[in-house]
């Protein structure tokens, strides 16, 4: 596979032709069988996939301790849970879904899909993108191995000190989700700085920034704020974790401040609500049309409004504190941020229908979740600005109002757009269709289970039922309404057990779906389904938003170029393009299957579980490895200058 | 079968200067860790503000170790950058010589801080602007670290000749990197012994 | 949607059902909720019709414009590129921004409306959240008049009541939904609150800031009384506690030196009071006048003979995790602490 070094080329312009150059590229790009290759592979699909599973079994894990917990509240003075096993569970529920399942869902996607999506044969970084999924898992089971042995969080996700210091919070519960927190932050930072390179070096030529997907704009979104917000939730947790191990001062209520705990948190917890639903929008702007079969009305409103909405959603954090005692004059500042920043989601909201309205739509289960999340989204959003509204949220705010809140933006938002995706882009991942029948029985029993398990929840919290309490008298009244709560997500988790079924059988029965079973515009679709490794066998041409639409829509003076392009065939090469025209500029070489991002996680992973311990000896033992691993990384296989050398 | 077509322009194959990917998720690294250190400046402005001017240990920090320190850091960018040049121009031992300097002006930086935590008469447990003070410095000594490993394997692979003035992006991700640590440092410096003379006069 | 809604008020009782909920805040009685009640009600209605033309639109769309027929290969279905569409953006967009900023304005005003009450505040109170209960001093320029209760608060009708928060443990919040929202306790920061009842009767509330196990029972109320009523009451919390006038009752008291004086307090015992360094009598409630109070606990246990020996024989039985250990008190001292307690009226 290796060739002699050289400087530049111009590479040759080829037609596919059968097995050119697929054979060829195959041999390059395919991961070895068994284990090793399992453990080595650096191909964005397998990490995609294994996102999007490991992730998925997040949600049913944070699903089943969500059924414990209606259990529990379905009827007034329950004792099926202990209190603190009731506060660990609504705990790690929360974390479960918030940071185990709802960004790596969508990282799972974006990682299948970007290099399809942007004619590319992987990311930017494939090892750093096998390092993003190794620390996720590792982290996720770091926290979790605490959780089943007791020690699991359990001061809610959002972590308030004082409760989460030393004094109030002995145990080690505090420390697993501190580190374990820090631990997932470095897999998201290195995650995200991937898909920013990706977007701006990775794309096929022309396909400048006005003709990408509106779910790269999400997942791009997401990522820079990503970049930014975390470390901020990091740097909380390590202070925290300074606090509670050697004594220092930053949230001690007599010598430091409780209150910046909240600021440092919220800085980088409001931002993180809108990463985990933006990529998620876009892939409803991207599939719906599909359906409706004509272009998203406003591609540049909706890209613009994606930015937008992050942009303003670094400004509103203090939403979350409007109790703490602020000034009115902050109040009403962070009251009038928290409304204008509805303009950007109402754009999008717009956008959809107008494409439903002016379109032709064919009703396929991806539709009917694609379509219902218009709906779930306006009521997530309407019920989020009523929280924006000061003296209206020091009633609203920890009661049910707001778990009813969060769980239509995140399972309005995330959890119906995904199950849509998972419709819409299973036959892309594993070449057979989803049952539609089972389709259409899964989307009403999720819908149906879900208005019925959540709505009612605004009503509670209207009626005054306090959120992360374990029991409630039944003089408050709450009873009945609890009990239908607990029946609607009974029926809503029946729904995702559906989903998984119509998975487990059509992994092997489904219909054979080809390259493109919904006529559907974009890149990804222009491939056989499943993609072979190197995804595209010459490098495309893009020459409008829509590639496989063009005999349809006239976009463009000339056709967009898809079997026909650059051969890059001499080891794994890809094309990289300048950020805004996607001016071809290099050709990138590409790393090949490594060990190095599972060991460096592995190394990683005990360094994070012996501090927890003070086992200072073995957590510089997990040092030694990443830097071990790293020395491998980095390695410079090429030799710069024996590469002008051979060139002569 | 019919001639060879080729692309009409001549693309420069793997990583080459400001075109690497690797350059381009070392911006993406700065653009984190900045934002890092913007959230324990936004802590300290916090504390300050909430405490009030009575929250500082010493109404005016010495600036004897830490002035002549800083102007050190920030003359390591000066050197790193004629290094850079070094590479770029294909004089092996002006890049050798250069980056050797910047490792030994961080080092000489590291052990004047040393110094300087020495003289304080406050910790990290005694107060929380001890905790802050210690913490930020800290954290940004790390990154002094980290930069002067960068430097070490950059100088040893320049020193094995593996840069020439087309192919050297580790030489110019390496000083980007560090160009980043000096300008966070100016940015500490300012918040933490600058700007106590201003509150203060 | 609205139909979910309408089947979700059908099965928990009714419109009427969720009013009348102790904690609810549909409806509320005072100026310093009220204001924000209205603009609820406005933000309810606003939300649900939007929710409601939204849910139309989308539905209406679907059935409208669907592709009649079934339809077997996408591949034979042209994509069009239909017209019109940014209409909505031209509509929506302006009708979007005036309801934005007619919230906005209504939320400002309200906020400048109940800020600080209308009058000055007579009456200021110290609330104090602590795991997992409420102190509550009430101040005064006299330090005669100051005295201190645990969890029920009692003010006078027809005034405004300034509140101070403070914690002494972890973060809380001070919550009467009928006569107040939410403020936070916040240790290290002092929070103040206003609240103002203007009609008589027992409003209840709860801590609303997770505080740790037992947050879930963390209730409190607010006891409105005419304004004569209220004072007799004060009068009456101001007073040192009566002196045993039996042999059960002075053996109750002995008891209660021993084992609950270490962290409860009762003015004006005669008795030494054992405790050790860095007790301080304020770990559990002042119970001078316990029995002026209706529940124990905070909410928890009602205050009758049998609560309260329950409570006292076996606090982790009722509330597991309050900080009240369990006492191992004999039978016949449990007898007696609790005839003892029965005095503090």
């Amino acid at each position: 596979m290796t060739t002699a070094w050289e400087d530049a080329r111009r590479p040759r312009i080829v037609a596919i032709d059968g097995d050119f150059p697929g054979a060829r590229l195959q041999r390059m790009w395919e991961t070895a069988p068994g284990l090793k290759g399992w453990i080595s592979s650096v191909d964005h699909k397998e990490i995609g996939k294994r996102y999007i599973v490991t992730a998925f079994v997040f949600l049913i894990l944070g699903g089943i301790e969500a059924m414990v917990m209606r259990w529990q509240l379905a009827a007034p003075n329950q004792t099926l849970l202990t209190p603190e096993q009731y506060d660990q569970l609504f705990t790690i529920h929360g974390v479960t879904m918030i940071f185990l399942y709802s960004s790596p869902i969508l990282t799972g996607f974006s990682n299948f899909l970007w290099p399809l999506l942007l004619g590319s044969r992987d990311m930017a970084f494939p090892r750093l993108n096998a390092l993003s999924y190794w620390i996720y898992l590792a982290a996720g089971v770091f926290i979790y191995a605490g959780f089943v042995t007791g020690n699991g969080p359990n001061d809610g996700w959002f972590n308030y000190v004082p409760y989460a210091a030393k004094t109030y919070n002995p145990g080690i519960n505090i420390d697993v989700y501190a580190l374990g927190l820090i631990l997932l932050g470095i897999s998201t930072t290195v995650g995200s700085a991937n898909f920013v390179v990706t977007f701006l070096r990775t794309r096929a030529p022309g396909m400048s920034i006005n003709r990408v997907p509106i779910l790269t704009w999400g997942t791009l979104t997401a990522s820079v704020a990503n970049l930014l917000a975390v470390p901020s939730v990091s740097l909380a947790f390590f202070l925290l974790w300074m606090d509670r191990q050697f004594g220092t001062q930053f949230f001690t209520a007599d010598k430091g401040q409780p209150l910046i705990w909240q600021h440092l948190f919220w800085m980088f917890g409001h931002p993180w609500v809108y990463a985990i639903v933006l990529p998620a929008m876009g892939m409803v702007s991207d599939a719906l049309p599909t359906f409706c079969r004509r272009p998203l009305v406003g591609y540049t409103p909706v890209a613009l409004a994606t930015v937008a909405t992050m942009a303003l959603g670094f400004g509103v954090w203090v939403h979350h504190m409007f109790a703490t005692g602020l000034p009115s004059l902050a109040l009403s500042f962070f009251s009038g941020a928290s409304l204008i920043i509805t303009l950007p989601s109402a754009v999008a909201v717009f956008a959809w229908t107008a494409t439903i309205w002016t379109g032709r739509p064919v009703i396929r289960t991806a539709f009917l979740f694609f379509a219902s999340m218009i709906v779930l989204f306006v009521i997530g959003g309407v019920s989020g600005v009523m929280t924006g509204s000061t003296p209206v949220d020091w009633q609203l705010t920890q009661t049910y109002f707001i778990v009813a809140h969060i769980h239509y933006v995140l399972i309005g938002i995330n959890v119906f757009p995904v199950a849509g995706a998972i419709y819409y882009w299973f036959p892309k991942m594993t070449g057979r269709l989803l049952d539609e029948r089972l389709g259409q029985w899964n989307f009403w029993t999720m819908f149906v289970g879900f208005n019925l398990g959540f709505f009612p929840m605004h009503i509670v919290g209207l009626m005054g039922m306090p959120r992360r309490i374990y029991s409630y008298a039944p003089e408050m009244g709450w009873g009945p309404m609890n009990l239908v709560i607990s029946l609607g997500a009974l029926l809503f988790a029946i729904g995702v057990l559906l989903l998984v079924v119509n998975v487990a059988v059509s992994l092997k029965r489904g219909c054979l779906a080809g390259p493109n079973p919904w006529g559907a515009p974009t890149l990804e679709w222009s491939i056989p389904s499943p993609p072979p490794p190197y995804n595209f066998a010459v490098i495309p041409t893009i020459e409008s938003r829509h590639p496989l639409w063009e005999h349809w829509l006239n976009e463009s003076p000339a056709p967009s170029r898809l079997t026909e392009g650059l051969l890059l065939d001499r080891g794994r090469e890809t094309i990289a393009t300048t950020p805004f025209d996607a001016e071809p500029n290099l050709i990138l070489e590409m790393p090949a299957d490594s060990f190095a991002p599972f060991i460096l996680s592995c190394g990683l992973s005990l360094g994070f579980a012996a501090t927890l311990f003070h086992l200072w000896w073995v957590a510089a033992l997990g040092g030694l490895i990443v830097i071990g691993a790293l020395v491998d990384w980095f390695w410079p296989r090429r030799v710069h200058a024996d590469m002008e050398a051979a060139n002569g | 079968m019919a001639d060879a077509v080729y692309l009409a322009q001549e693309l420069p194959v793997a990583s080459l200067k400001h075109n690497s990917v690797g350059w381009w998720g070392m911006l993406c690294l700065i653009a984190t860790e900045s934002s890092l250190f913007v959230y324990l400046l936004f802590s300290y402005a916090f504390f300050a503000v909430r405490f009030g001017p009575g929250w500082l240990p010493v109404a005016h920090p010495s600036l004897k170790l830490a002035l002549p320190d800083t102007i050190i850091l920030l003359s390591s960018s000066a050197v790193i950058w004629w290094a850079e040049k070094g590479a770029k121009t294909g004089r092996r031992r002006q890049h050798l010589i250069g980056v050797a300097a910047t490792m030994a002006m961080g080092l000489v930086f590291l052990i004047v801080q040393a110094l300087e935590w020495k003289s304080k008469t406050y910790s990290i447990t005694s107060s929380s602007y001890g905790s802050l003070y210690f913490t930020i410095t800290g954290l940004h000594m790390a990154h002094v670290i980290v930069g002067m490993v960068i430097l070490g394997v950059v100088f040893a692979w320049s020193a094995a000749g593996k840069f020439t003035p087309r192919r050297h992006t580790p030489v110019l991700i390496s000083s980007t990197y560090w160009h980043f640590v000096d300008a966070v440092w100016v940015v500490v410096f300012t918040t933490l012994y600058l700007t106590p003379y201003l509150v203060n006069p | 949607m609205g139909g979910v809604a309408a089947i979700a008020l059908v099965l928990g009782g009714s419109p009427e059902g969720a009013l009348s909920s102790p904690m609810s805040y549909l409806r509320t009685l005072g100026p310093r909720a009220d204001p924000a009640t209205v603009l609820l009600w406005g933000m309810i209605a606003l939300s649900l019709a939007v929710v409601a033309i939204i849910a139309v639109a989308v539905a209406a769309g679907i059935v409208a414009r669907r592709r009649p027929g079934s339809v077997d290969s996408f591949a034979d279905l042209p994509a069009q590129r239909g017209t019109g569409g940014l209409a909505w953006f031209w509509v929506g967009m302006p009708l979007t921004v005036i309801a934005l900023v007619g919230i906005l304005v209504w939320t400002v005003a309200v906020l400048a409306t109940i800020d600080s009450p209308k009058a000055r505040p007579r009456l200021t109170l110290e609330v104090t959240g602590r795991q997992w209960w409420w102190q509550v001093r009430y101040l005064s320029d006299n330090p005669a008049e100051i005295f201190v209760t645990a969890n029920e608060i009692h003010i006078p009708t027809g005034e405004p009541v300034l509140v101070k928060l403070v914690s002494a443990d972890v973060i809380h919040s001070f919550w009467a939904p009928v006569l107040t929202g939410k403020t936070d306790a916040i240790p290290g920061q002092i929070n103040v609150a206003w609240l103002q009842a203007d009609r008589p009767g027992r409003y209840h509330g709860e801590c609303a800031e997770f505080c740790g196990i037992e947050h879930a029972r963390m209730g409190l109320d607010v006891i409105a009384e005419s304004p004569a009523t209220f004072e007799a009451w004060r009068r009456g919390e101001m007073r040192p506690a009566v002196t045993p006038s039996s042999a059960l009752e002075a053996t109750g008291e002995e008891v209660f030196a021993v084992h609950c004086a270490v962290c409860h307090s009762v003015r004006g015992m005669g008795l030494p009071v054992v405790r050790r360094a860095g007790e301080h009598g304020i770990v559990g409630p002042d119970l001078t006048h316990l029995m002026s109070r209706e529940t124990l606990a905070a909410g928890t246990v009602p205050n009758t003979i049998g609560g309260l020996s329950g409570w006292i024989g076996n606090p982790q039985a009722l509330k597991l995790g309050a900080q009240m250990p369990k006492t191992y008190l004999s039978g016949s001292e449990l007898q007696a602490v609790v005839r003892y307690l029965e005095t503090l009226r």
